[in-house]
């Protein structure tokens, strides 16, 4: 009761185009992710992944099916509440990166904060530390366009963190970066889910899939997988397992 | 507190990472603001310059003026009396003279012609005080020259001028709402359709001075009333004149000359007069309002293309709509600003080179140069576009799904391949233009708009000009020499000025067209296609929508000049219509080119991987 699943979804459905072009992205998906835990998904090129975390994060809205963050349910609410519920519950962190050009490293890691409404000064003191946290406090006046792709991504996973959302989604995050920078993004998940951050991660690297708690595969917009890995926090992941059956 | 800061800080970050776009944008609003301002002058400057010039004279309602009678035996000097017994008749509510008048001429810069030199107070008067555009009023040895009649002779205060063979300094410029302005000044005591002198002129100069030039007895006086009802000034003067047909020589035993001027019969006089002027210049004006509009609507459709990707982005963390159309819109309202005063500022230093010559045909009491109206609409435009430019994107961007939007750039163009494969086979710059212009018909609209509006008014101009030359036109207008140069003058301005419009327009929608075409031709020049070839496709891209713009201009100028002007029988040389349609394709091709170039010369990698970041 006390560890109610942070994202939740059911019977999730996307769909595309319609008649002979219809395409079902994502097909009747159900998943709870506990607080805490570390959720890999894996599959084949166009299986639907990118289209489930955006209907996890608010990105996009399911053609049916029913999307609860943190407690609330954001498939029906208004654009302007799920901007917010983004905002303050959810960290989004790209394969393309998504920096704003025009915006120096560390005014792209306040950037939620001070959408958020923080003050300038306590919104830029958070943004420093992230850099440190991430190794790039050496780098937090250059534009984006002068550092390279990993340290991109570093930045974007600060920026994803800046809010402390109760759960950070990452498209392949590694999908752009050669092995040494993916090495550096690893690492860093690695220590977010030690400090307990609540990660879900679309993935073809398996050694990120790893360090996961739970591995879910998809096919066709299904999940046709699911593994519970070696060193999770099992308790809570099984009854959140137990839930999802009942 | 802090979403002030970061409002602000993408604002003036987006400018300053790409400061060309940022300057177009600027330039393209300013030359809309300035025209605009440059339109409503012009528009004011001709809305009714008879009442504006009244107004500022304080204008007099019935003009009573009496002449001697001519030579001969039954001679005598004008009824100076009699005159000013009217002063006393039921109705009158102020005056001012009886001023001395003599009928002679003038002669400056080796130009004669006739003027009614009228002698006055060198303090001013309460009823009728022409108004000094120029220099001061009358002093002891200077005199004020009409607006129109100084325009026509090419004076200046501080030019000679010689007034029945006596030397004078100019020491004004003045207009009135008491007579016509030059060359249809009448002499003040004879009956206009009696004594039609053309070419006749009005000067002022201080009584002593007016007494000096002609013998007292044929001095005449005129007089200047103000009724208690200027309305009624028509039944004022028919209840002093019972039979208006008699003719004054007829009653020369009992009736002196007196003639009796109601301020309604000047004015129609004075708009017939005015009319073609007024009509050329609320056409002209209307035209380059037409302009304005379609560079703005160019200039937000430009924008909006380009910030789907940053409205995606600021979305996806966690930006409300609100915010989003608020980072949009502080950047657009700043510029609009700028912008707004660059207009008003450059509108404000040519707006007496408009205006001059307009008061000098129409005899307008000149306009003020930039109305607090003026200002406050200027601004308004300037602010609105800036408003439109961020709505619409707003809007969409509230309703895309982030998604969408942030794919929208890595998103290479639709049907590449086919794009590809015909391109081997055809020739690629006419291949890419046709998909350039395909792909945003709303811009493609307005660049045909845009350009048939600026060959509308320039065959229109050619129109007018050919009119202007025909001296059947001149005779039957009661156009001289000096107004048809006037009026000349003011196509020009107006012609220069719609060119120079509708130029900015096509940098602008080149510029971009550029932009929009980056990653499209990015990704043909990796392919193979030589900068020259995207260059070629950007210059055609344009150079389509601006022939069938010059084609559709030219029976619109037509058309228009048939509709000011219906009357008008001559139409300009054929060769010179024919001439539209390449020299406007020539000029668009340059002015593409130099955009196009810059455009197509940056090396493609950078902009295929900064679709990325
Ligand atoms: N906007 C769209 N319109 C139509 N179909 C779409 C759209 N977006 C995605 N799809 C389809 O939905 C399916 C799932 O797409 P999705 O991007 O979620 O795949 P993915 O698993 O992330 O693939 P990848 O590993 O290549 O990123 C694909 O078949 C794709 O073609
Ligand atoms: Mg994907």
């Amino acid at each position: 009761m006390a560890d109610a699943p942070v994202v939740c979804a059911r019977e999730l459905r996307r769909d595309y185009g319609k008649g002979e072009g219809l395409v079902r992205a994502v097909d009747g998906v159900d998943l709870e992710v506990a607080a805490g835990e570390t959720v890999a998904v894996m599959g084949p090129s166009g299986c639907g992944k990118s289209t489930l975390l955006h209907l996890l994060g608010g990105l996009d809205r399911p053609s049916a099916g029913e999307v609860w963050l943190a407690g609330r349910r954001i498939d029906t609410v208004g654009e302007k509440a799920v901007a917010r519920l983004r905002r303050g519950a959810v960290g989004f962190v790209f394969q393309a990166f998504h920096l704003m050009d025009e915006l120096t490293a560390v005014e792209n890691v306040e950037l939620s904060a001070l959408l958020a409404g923080r003050s300038p000064r306590a919104a830029r003191r958070r943004a420093l530390d992230l850099l440190e946290q991430v190794g790039l406090a050496d780098r937090a006046g250059f534009l984006p366009t002068a550092l390279s792709g990993g340290q991109r991504q570093r930045v974007a996973i600060a920026r994803a963190l800046s809010n402390e959302p109760v759960v950070v989604l990452a498209d392949e995050p590694t999908g752009n970066l050669d092995t040494a920078a993916t090495l550096d993004v690893l690492r860093l998940f690695e220590s977010l889910h030690e400090a307990g951050q609540t990660l879900v991660i679309v993935t073809h690297d398996s050694r990120i899939a790893a360090t996961a708690d739970r591995l879910i595969t998809m096919r066709d917009g299904r999940f046709v997988d699911e593994t519970r890995l070696t060193g999770g926090t099992t308790g809570r992941s099984l009854g959140a397992l137990a839930g999802l059956e009942g | 507190m802090g979403r002030v800061v970061l409002v602000l800080r993408l604002a003036v970050r987006d400018v300053r990472r790409r400061p060309v776009e940022a300057a177009l944008l600027l330039v393209a609003i300013m030359a809309a603001t300035t025209t605009l301002s440059l339109g409503l002058v012009l528009r004011q400057a001709a809305g009714d310059p008879y009442q504006a010039t009244r107004r500022a004279t304080a204008g007099a309602d019935v003009v009573a003026s009496v002449a001697p009678l001519p030579s001969g035996t039954q001679a005598r000097p004008a009824d100076v009396a009699g005159l000013t017994a009217l002063t006393g008749q039921k109705g009158v509510v102020a005056h001012s003279g009886p001023y001395p008048v003599a009928r002679t001429s003038a002669e400056a810069h080796g130009r004669t012609v006739a003027v009614t030199a009228e002698g006055r107070d060198t303090t001013s008067a309460s009823v009728d005080q022409p108004k000094v555009l120029h220099g001061s009023w009358v002093r002891p040895g200077t005199v004020v020259v009409e607006a129109a009649l100084a325009d026509a002779l090419g004076v200046r205060p501080g030019d000679r001028i010689t007034i029945a063979g006596r030397r004078f300094q100019i020491g004004g410029v003045a207009v009135t709402a008491a007579m016509l302005p030059y060359p249809e000044a009448f002499d003040y005591g004879v009956q206009p359709t009696m004594a039609q002198v053309k070419d006749r002129g009005l000067v002022w100069l201080t009584q002593a001075d007016a007494r000096r030039l002609s013998a007292p007895a044929d001095l005449s006086y005129v007089l200047n009333l103000k009724l208690a009802d200027p309305a009624a000034a028509m039944q004022f003067v028919d209840a002093l004149e019972p039979d208006p047909s008699g003719s004054p020589t007829s009653g020369a035993q009992s009736v002196p000359l007196l003639m009796l001027e109601p301020w309604q019969v000047t004015r129609d006089n004075a708009s017939i007069l005015a009319r073609n002027a007024q009509r050329v210049l609320v056409a002209g004006g209307s035209l380059l309002g037409l302009l304005a509009v379609a560079s703005v609507a160019v200039l937000v459709g430009g924008r909006m293309a380009d910030q789907t990707r940053r409205v995606g982005l600021l979305k996806a963390v966690g930006g409300t709509p609100g915010l989003v159309a608020a980072v949009l819109l502080a950047e657009h309202v700043g510029v609009a600003v700028l912008a707004a005063a660059g207009g008003l500022a450059l509108g404000w230093l040519v707006a007496p080179i408009v205006a001059e010559p307009t008061a000098g045909l129409i005899g307008s009491a000149g306009t003020p140069p930039l109305t607090m109206a003026t200002v406050g609409l200027v601004t308004a435009v300037a602010v609105a576009v800036a408003v439109v430019a961020t709505l619409v994107p707003a809007v969409r961007a509230a309703r895309t799904s982030t998604v969408v939007a942030l794919a929208d750039a890595a998103r290479p163009p639709r049907r590449t391949a086919w794009l590809i494969t015909l391109s081997a086979r055809m020739p690629a710059p006419l291949l890419l233009a046709l998909r350039l212009a395909g792909r945003r018909p709303r811009r493609l609209v307005l660049a045909v708009m845009s350009l048939a509006v600026a060959v509308t008014g320039l065959v229109a101009a050619l129109a007018l000009k050919a009119q202007l030359s025909t001296s059947n036109f001149a005779s039957t207008a009661g156009l001289n020499h000096a107004r048809t140069e006037r009026l000349g003058d003011v196509l020009l301005l107006i012609s220069v000025m719609l060119i120079a419009l509708a130029a900015v327009n096509t940098i602008v929608i080149t510029w971009a067209t550029v932009l929009d075409a980056r990653h499209a031709s990015a990704l043909a020049r990796a392919l193979g296609v030589t900068p020259q070839q995207v260059t070629a496709a950007l210059s055609a891209a344009q150079l389509l929508p601006a022939l069938v713009g010059a084609l559709l201009g030219i029976p619109a100028g037509l058309a228009l000049v048939a509709a000011v002007d219906p009357d008008s029988t001559v139409d300009p040389p054929l060769w010179q219509l024919l001439a539209v349609v390449p020299v406007t394709g020539l000029v668009v091709a340059g002015l593409t080119a130099v955009p196009a170039l810059l455009g197509a010369r940056r090396p493609p990698a950078p902009v295929l991987q900064a679709e990325h970041a």
